[in-house]
């Protein structure tokens, strides 16, 4: 091809930009960059980044380009990328989106940071979110709302918004984030681009600053499944310094991925066509589900998860609780914000008032609640028990079926404010996503057309370790309709 | 299940936060809504049901008890508000 730049090679996937870095027609500097000038020129509208950090990009950069000229690159080598600011980064500010880490610089990398590091990639900056990770829109930051690429008045879906928002800009071509009950998918169903929850125990969680240990995961977003693949299997792997993390082998993400749809066994659990789903969506997930049945795959509308719709109050009263004990260290003594009183736990008390939002908060308090005395046995060791409930069903399911697929949320994007003074109303949002991270398993959202011109996403849950199975459907999908092709109008340089 | 007003400042004691009087009457309202949702839970039979603590069954991951090295006393005190020398500096604990 002729006449590229490294704009339009930025405008490709990173696999796409790792072929034009290894035959010389860009630079990884030059890549780095582009994508800084984009990011930049983009903030003012999108608000995706807490931090951009151009000196070590470019570092990273300038590295990135001797290992290609010695001919020892790694995939990602060269490829510019985002991290949710919720994983700790060495010497960098790493805030939660909170102002009780406003000032916190990691004195570590976080596991999944080390290993980008190693592989060569190029952090650009710290991506947006909602404080500490809790929320579904991303306006609960203390550092602002992020907007939606697809339309600047709605939210991009959260808690990962920033890094579903700027793979979506064209800003960088992955993302890292992080899935608790549905914010990695989410919002890359509302942005429009392919999003991984990683099976619990896959990826390692040291270094991520934690909110509900038992169900998060780091996981990558991308703009087709061939990238989600180099991304996953870059992040993937046993870590010692996770007592939770899976000693299993990773294999190659990227081998099965020609592998179409022919034979495998599709499950479409009617549980998550919840009530109050828009129609737009419901029709878009409908002809998903019509192209994997064309292409090959059995597809089987009897399978049934019946406990599934416990699996919102159980999330909310499990994440809370785990959240409640890991967000207890913060005290204001070793790191963080302190307030000045007159005693001791005055200060403590008041830099905990001062230093986190509502949302954060209201889920301390909900947590405390559901474990103190007299409540713990009704509600944290009843939800607890429901959740083997669920585990039970998911386990049933894919006994007999490789893939269940379902809309990944009831609703396209929503406007900013919207939903923002009822949590409950936010809460139901993730009504589709949440069972999954109560089981373990690992899902995947990917485009699958538009509702009222926003787009709408395909949620993919595999068995336990599947991963590769979720990533060979999503490419003979994509391949097949072409729905991840599709950029907004706000995408790359050229905005109005 | 509503909670009242007593309860939520109850709460706020036992998670050390401190709340505006505003606050309380917002998360009792919130707090109350919330709860109410969970009791959905209720009418599900989890008798002789074992709890899940976590999806992935590890048990007692172990290392070998090692000496390794640490990071210095100069990172571990860099992010505190405020320190004394070699200490991190507070009010007094005990008046």
């Amino acid at each position: 091809m002729a006449n590229e730049t490294p704009e339009s090679i930025l405008d490709l996937t990173a696999h796409e930009q790792a072929t034009h870095l290894r035959s010389g027609a860009v630079t990884a500097r030059a890549l780095a960059e582009s994508a800084l000038a984009r990011v930049q020129a983009q903030e003012a509208s999108l608000n995706a980044y807490i931090s951009v950090n151009e000196a070590e990009a470019l570092a990273q950069a300038d590295a990135a380009d001797a290992r290609l000229r010695a001919g020892n690159a790694a995939p990602l080598t060269g490829i510019p990328i985002g991290v949710k600011d919720l994983l700790s980064t060495k010497g960098v500010a790493t805030t939660a989106a909170s102002n009780m880490l406003r000032n916190f610089t990691p004195i570590i990398d976080c596991t999944v940071v080390a290993k980008l590091r190693e592989a060569g990639a190029v952090f650009v900056g710290k991506t947006n979110l909602d404080e500490f990770a809790m929320g579904s829109s991303t306006e609960h930051s203390a550092f602002g709302a992020t907007h939606n690429p697809w339309a600047l008045d709605r939210v991009p879906g959260g808690s990962s918004g920033g890094s579903a928002a700027t793979v979506a800009a064209g800003g960088v071509p992955l993302s890292l984030g992080t899935d608790t009950g549905g914010s990695i998918r989410q919002p890359a169903a509302l942005c429009g681009v392919v999003g991984l929850k990683p099976t619990y125990g896959r990826v390692s969680r040291f270094g991520v600053i934690a909110f509900a240990s038992s169900l998060e995961q780091v996981g990558p977003f991308a703009r087709d499944a061939e990238d989600a693949a180099l991304l996953l299997g870059a992040i993937a792997g046993h870590d010692p310094n996770d007592a939770t993390s899976a000693p299993v082998p990773v294999p190659d993400y990227t081998a099965d991925l020609s592998k179409g749809l022919d034979g495998l066994r599709v499950g479409v659990p009617h549980e998550f066509f919840v009530e109050g789903m828009e129609p737009g969506v419901r029709e878009a997930v409908e002809q998903a589900i019509a192209v994997f049945e064309a292409n090959g795959a059995i597809v089987d509308r009897d399978v049934t998860l019946p406990s599934v719709p416990a699996a919102l109050p159980v999330y909310y009263i499990i994440a809370p609780s785990e959240a409640s004990a890991n967000l207890a260290r913060y005290d204001g003594v070793k790191y963080g914000f302190r307030a000045e009183a007159d005693s001791m736990w005055a200060e403590m008390e008041q830099s905990r008032g001062r230093g986190f939002g509502a949302e954060v908060k209201r889920r301390i308090f909900l947590g405390t609640y559901a474990l103190s005395a007299g409540y713990y046995d009704a509600y944290y060791l009843k939800a607890q028990k429901v959740r083997t409930l669920i585990r039970r069903e998911f386990a049933a399911a894919f006994a007999s079926h490789d893939l269940l697929l379902t809309p990944c949320s009831p609703n396209v994007a929503f406007r900013l404010g919207e939903k923002l003074d009822d949590p409950l109303a936010m809460y139901l949002n993730d009504l589709c996503t949440i069972p999954v991270n109560i089981a373990g398993n690992p899902a995947m959202s990917i485009p699958c057309g538009f509702s009222e011109g926003l787009p709408v996403g395909l949620q993919l849950i595999g068995d336990m370790f599947s991963e590769s199975t979720l990533l060979r459907a999503a490419s003979a999908y994509g391949a097949l309709t072409g729905w991840q092709e599709r950029r907004p109008a706000f995408f790359g340089d050229a905005r109005g | 299940m509503a909670l009242s007003e007593a309860e939520v400042r109850h709460l706020a004691r036992l998670a050390r936060v401190s709340v505006s009087d505003e606050e309380v009457a917002r998360l009792q309202a919130q707090l109350s809504t919330i709860l109410e949702h969970f009791e959905l839970l209720n009418a599900i039979d989890t008798e002789g049901v074992p709890p899940t603590a976590q999806s992935f069954d590890l048990a007692n991951v172990e290392r070998e008890d090692a000496s390794r090295p640490s990071p210095s006393r100069e990172e571990m005190l860099s992010n505190a508000p405020k320190t004394d020398g070699p200490y991190v500096r507070v009010r007094a604990v005990l008046e």
